[in-house]
């Protein structure tokens, strides 16, 4: 059966998030067919907004429903999200306290045939300087759901990156999570690997079986919130494994490498590694093309952790 | 208020704006002291707002999207009696509630957080859009500054305000015709702004923004207006009232004590 794509899930979750809570807006800046919310405009007349190509006005509107009381899910392209209306979300959203559900969809390679103009690496890097955000990258769509209504019924603006394909699922239906701390999906003892993000956390667990056959037990954790970081799982399995290795779609600059190193140098130092873009511009490629050049996969996650192990 | 004490009620805002600077020492006087009338105006006659309950979800709200003009905004506050008069003199001191830059969440009676140019003004349509939508009668204002015209974000917020016929949404444009580096029109020329606003699809009228009976015809005739929102340009005087400054560029953030913001206030009769 073909899975369901990303985005799919986003409009069904907002349909029915929004028949919940007549709050709940859609606010799109001339992608509302690249994300499919089209239907949820059709069924909720005058609650989904589309500003035209205004990616500062799409958030600033956003900023101003807020202020009205709506609950308002913007979504642009990351690149445009962070890049070009970061400005517009950390103040009239974020330093005025209010409630913008920020979306950005394509997130790192995942832009693909757009290229390296659409590739955000650095989306998740900005966005953790902005205090007190919520920033998280569901892994596959039971997460996404859950994830998303969790977004929607908190005060406080949140930033999710979203990928519009379809993801491998990884979780069954029902599955239980909460922002701000990780899934354990294999509990092992000598490498903890830490991942986020549909692209990654498939890797990672690609890469548990192999380390596996070869007689390494290897800790997976599903870190869909970056911040705030969930430092007592990262601890935890750091203490037990003595050895991290994370995994991301995105600058290990600025990204969930920095965020758990960040952690970890402080409290409990870590030989780590990251696998993730490292200081390089995006480019145009198909998504699996995009993969091995930048050394995105589970062999990668493999080889980091043997090395990082030989060394120890 | 009959014309008369909204000129007072004016002239009492300019005073408290200039003690306030002056106490401080520096601040921008310029700009605040252009949309003293304006606000005199909205406070004194036109907006429904309740100082005893200033969240109060019926009220009219008012987004001063050139956030600078705080200190303007303070002084119309507390003469309202959103808070105490004392707290003036505390403008931009460790932990106070009245910072340079309008803060929704710091002072009573603030509406929206302001401060980077052009944001207020989306999140003024934003606003009047969720308020639309909820069918609540009430008005939002809006003031945007001539130099924050230069800023794009003010016009995407245009077009969007058009599109969606925010009939609720009355702005007004301080065209005071100078901004830090100089005049306007020598900066960056914004040509015919009357043309632009028209042309972007915005009831359009132009009065002089230091004759409140004008500027109360003004707001009347853009409440009756139905379908487009409405935008108000003011032809002001940066510094408007105080001696020191009245005409100048070097207004928009200047330097003055309080003995020259007394003399100014006593010159203010």
């Amino acid at each position: 059966m073909a899975t369901k794509e990303m985005r799919s899930i986003y409009v069904e979750t907002l349909i029915e998030l929004a028949e919940q809570d007549e709050r709940i807006m859609v606010v799109e800046a001339d992608l509302m067919k690249a994300h499919g919310t089209t239907s949820f405009a059709q069924r909720f007349p005058g609650r989904a907004v589309d500003v035209g190509v205004a990616e500062a006005n799409m958030v600033g509107v956003s900023a101003g429903l807020s202020l009205g009381g709506k609950i308002p899910f913007a979504a642009t392209f990351g690149c445009f999200a962070s890049r070009r209306a970061f400005d517009q979300f950390f103040l009239s959203a974020n330093y005025a306290r209010l409630n913008v559900k920020l979306v950005g969809t394509d997130p790192g390679i995942t832009a693909g045939f757009n290229g390296g103009t659409h590739m955000p690496f650095e989306d998740v890097g900005l966005m953790r300087m902005v205090p007190g955000l919520t920033i998280f990258e569901p892994s596959d769509p039971v997460s996404l759901k859950a994830l998303m209504a969790q977004s929607a019924s908190m005060w406080g603006c949140t930033y999710m990156r979203l990928p519009r394909k379809a993801v491998e699922p990884i979780y069954e239906e029902g599955e239980e999570f909460t922002l701000g701390k990780g899934k354990v999906l294999f509990d092992g003892s000598d490498v903890t690997i830490i991942a986020m993000g549909g692209v990654l956390v498939g890797e990672a667990i690609k890469a548990h079986g192999v380390l596996k056959e070869q007689g390494i037990s290897a800790t997976v954790i599903d870190m869909h919130t970056v911040k705030p970081l969930d430092e007592e799982l990262v601890l935890h399995h750091a203490r037990k494994s003595g050895a991290v290795v994370t995994a991301e779609n995105h600058q290990v600059a600025g990204g969930l490498g920095a965020a758990v190193a960040n952690y970890l140098s402080r409290v409990h130092p870590t030989p780590i590694r990251m696998v993730g873009i490292q200081d390089e511009f995006g480019q145009v490629a198909t998504q699996g093309w995009l993969q091995q050049h930048y050394r995105l996969t589970s062999d990668e996650i493999v080889a980091q952790v043997k090395d990082l192990l030989a060394t120890r | 208020m009959d014309t008369k004490k909204i000129v007072e009620f004016a002239k009492e805002i300019r005073k408290h704006t200039l003690l306030t600077i002056g106490t401080l020492g520096v601040g921008h006087i310029g700009g605040a002291l252009s949309i003293a009338d304006v606000l005199a105006l909205l406070y004194g006659k036109v907006m429904n707002v309740d100082p005893a309950n200033p969240l109060w979800e019926e009220r009219d709200m008012l987004v001063i999207s050139k956030g600078h003009a705080g200190p303007a905004l303070y002084a119309t506050l507390a003469l309202k009696g959103f808070f105490p008069m004392e707290e003036l003199a505390t403008l931009n001191q460790g932990g106070t509630r009245l910072p340079s830059h309008c803060d929704r969440n710091l002072t009573a009676g603030v509406d929206m957080t302001t401060g980077s140019l052009g944001q207020g003004f989306s999140a003024a349509c934003g606003l009047a859009y969720a308020r639309q939508l909820d069918g609540k009668k009430g008005y939002v204002y809006a003031i945007i500054g001539d130099g924050e015209s230069q800023e794009g974000q003010v016009w995407e917020a245009a077009m969007f305000a058009a599109h969606y016929k925010l009939d609720h949404l009355i702005a007004f444009t301080d065209y005071n015709k100078m901004q830090i580096d100089g005049r306007t029109d020598e900066i960056m020329d914004l040509g015919d702004i009357e043309g632009k606003w028209r042309s972007f699809g915005w009831y359009t009228q132009r009065v002089d923004g230091h004759d409140v009976e004008a500027l109360d015809r003004a707001v009347r005739a853009a409440q009756k207006n139905a379908g487009t929102p409405s935008m108000i340009i003011m032809d002001t005087i940066k510094g408007k009232g105080a001696f020191f400054c009245e005409g100048q560029v070097g207004s928009h953030s200047m330097a003055f004590d309080l003995d020259k913001a007394n003399e100014a206030v006593a010159r203010l009769g």
